[in-house]
């Protein structure tokens, strides 16, 4: 399973990532850089990092959602390649056009950095796999935009299709509805404020990240 | 030619940082604000010619976020007609 890691300017996980990712698949990720057009060949699975894409500019994710890779990002996720998106990915995948929503200010205006409580909404998805529904897990936040917005009839239609993947167990940045991750509707693309490479080995004081991605590569071995 | 464009969120969508100015207003004693609404103002500059059509699709592709925002585009040379260009 060859994994990618896009790498924006002001990225600042990438490395994170790709530690935890050849921890879980024993094999390190391609680094692709922004202006890249193209994913290396057999790409099977994409993550875009955390981070300070662009110094934020114009909004969080803006810049970074226009740039050459995206279109190729783009395509990969249509055709069902799996996609996630972590903190400043989640915000350009927002931005991208390839999750509803937007991500705001937090609602009190303040830089949230520490870990949080989080309630497993759906554990169907193929990036839940690795948890129980219901289950409240902690990963890390390091945010000041992560405040989830979108309006009333694409809530409805995220909760009833069951595509909030994460809510907050906690107040942490106004989201609506404490939404804390969503999957698009083919439910092939993750994007989550929460760090679950910051939570992968001992160390890190918790290990309740390394599960997504665990799970998640169990079930991309067993289908391929 | 130059263009000006005002980015504003959309009515309902919720602003901090409106609210921290508003908050922040009102600490200073002036009295009577009634909301405050923070916005982006983006001035262009741009090649004789380009068309209303083009700024537009600028505003929809990045300068605004059409999920939260609005934006208004004012030309104020438009406005002026045939602002002769010395060297055409």
């Amino acid at each position: 399973m060859k994994s990618a890691v896009i790498v924006f300017p002001g990225s600042n996980c990438d490395r994170d990532v790709a530690v935890a990712l050849e921890q879980v698949t024993g094999r390190a990720p391609a680094m692709v850089w922004h202006r890249d057009s193209e994913l290396p060949e057999g790409t099977g699975f994409i993550a875009l990092p955390g981070g300070f894409s662009y110094g934020d500019y114009l909004r969080s994710g803006a810049m970074a959602a226009r740039a050459p890779i995206m279109r190729a990002v783009g395509d990969a996720a249509a055709r069902g390649v799996p996609v996630i998106g972590i903190c400043n990915g989640f915000q350009v995948l927002t931005e991208a056009g390839l999750l509803p929503g937007a991500l705001m200010r937090n609602a009190g205006l303040s830089f949230v950095c520490r870990p949080v409580a989080l309630k497993v909404e759906n554990s169907q998805s193929l990036f839940t796999a690795g948890y129980r529904a219901g289950e409240t897990i902690t990963l890390p936040v390091a945010h000041h935009d992560g405040n989830y917005q979108a309006d009333e009839a694409t809530l409805d239609r995220l909760e009833g299709e069951g595509r909030v993947a994460f809510r907050y167990g906690e107040a942490v940045n106004g989201s609506a509805r404490a939404i804390a991750g969503i999957l698009n509707d083919a439910g092939n693309v993750l994007g989550l404020m929460p760090h679950p490479e910051r939570a992968s080995e001992p160390a890190h004081g918790g290990t309740d990240g390394r599960r997504l991605f665990e799970g998640l590569f169990e079930g991309l071995l067993a289908a391929a | 030619m130059k263009a000006r464009v005002f980015v504003t969120l959309k009515p309902g969508v919720l602003d901090p940082q409106g609210k921290a100015i508003h908050h922040a207003l009102e600490g200073l004693g002036f009295g009577g604000v009634q909301d405050v609404r923070a916005g982006k103002l983006i001035e262009l500059d741009l090649a004789d010619g380009t068309s209303e059509a083009d700024i537009e699709a600028m505003c929809r592709k990045l300068l605004a976020n059409t999920v939260i925002e609005n934006f208004r585009i004012e030309r104020p040379e438009a406005a002026m007609p045939q602002k002769t260009e010395s060297a055409a």
